[in-house]
């Protein structure tokens, strides 16, 4: 019932290692970790949520605001290696038309 | 009257209890032979129903109880959420239930917009009691034929 965050800095780009669960208890670790990333001009960050097993919507708003701050801030967000079930909610709230996702390998898109 | 087991859990109103209940809402459902996919859907919902209960509950005040029940049946589940540490009379609280309607003053339940949305989306009946704190009722049926996205939200909007 915990969120694993690991960053990797590179040149321009941030890649964002999640492994666990985004709920209400772990999300604002996740919005501490991602939001400034996404205050760097020019940065692209990649979050890979192949990890995780469950979301809801605390992780929903998380996203929200990281793709707010990169409107703001000239920067770049996409999220990758979604699972099917994760996936679900994106499409459901209709966030996967205004979000660059990338589902994984394990799941089919529709 | 229909025959049903009850179960009831308090739990500190503090977000780290959200992943408490999920897993008790998961075993339960297991035992009632519910699909993965099923299980999956009344995960969300009762950890939106908990988190709106701990984010809203209690702003001034963090020794408050959200109260879970779950009435299980021979063909659903009916999950109460109650951001109160009182007990559920159940028939109390049914009789003082209604539909979810758009006028209602649910604005402050819709934290970060989405968790309302989801609950009514991924449960086949959903209904909330505004009286005294919030209670939120859902219920998933077992063995339901696959109802459309889009097509069941039956009882909570207009």
């Amino acid at each position: 019932m915990n969120l694993v965050i690991d960053v990797v800095e590179e040149n321009n780009k941030s890649v964002v290692n999640l492994s666990g669960e985004i709920d209400a208890y772990t999300a604002p670790n996740l919005k501490e970790s991602l939001l400034p990333l996404t205050q760097k001009e020019g940065n692209t960050v990649e979050v890979d949520l192949g990890n995780v097993n469950y979301m809801d919507s605390t992780g929903l708003g998380v996203f929200i605001s990281a793709l707010k701050s990169t409107k703001e801030n000239g920067s770049e967000m996409k999220l990758v290696n979604i699972q099917d079930r994760v996936l679900r909610l994106f499409k459901i709230t209709g966030l996967d038309e205004i979000m660059d996702l990338n589902s994984t390998i394990r799941g089919v898109t529709e | 009257m229909e025959r049903f087991d009850f179960i009831e859990m308090k739990v500190p109103a503090k977000p780290e209890y959200v992943g408490v209940i999920r897993l008790s809402i998961s075993g339960i459902a297991n035992r009632m032979g519910f699909s993965y996919e099923d299980i999956e859907d009344l995960k969300v919902a009762i950890s939106e129903a908990i988190t709106n209960a701990v984010t809203h509950a209690y702003h001034e005040n963090d020794e408050g109880e959200v109260t879970v029940g779950f009435a299980v049946y021979e063909d659903r589940l009916e999950v109460m959420v109650a951001d109160h540490g009182g007990s559920f009379d159940l028939n109390e609280i049914k009789d003082g239930i209604g539909p979810y309607k758009n006028t209602e003053s649910v604005e402050n339940l819709r934290e970060g917009g989405f968790g309302l949305f989801l609950i009514n989306t991924l449960m086949d009946k959903v209904q909330i009691n505004n009286n005294y704190g919030v209670i939120i009722l859902m219920t998933k049926y077992l063995n339901e034929t696959e109802v459309d996205l889009d097509d069941d939200q039956i009882s909570t909007t207009q």
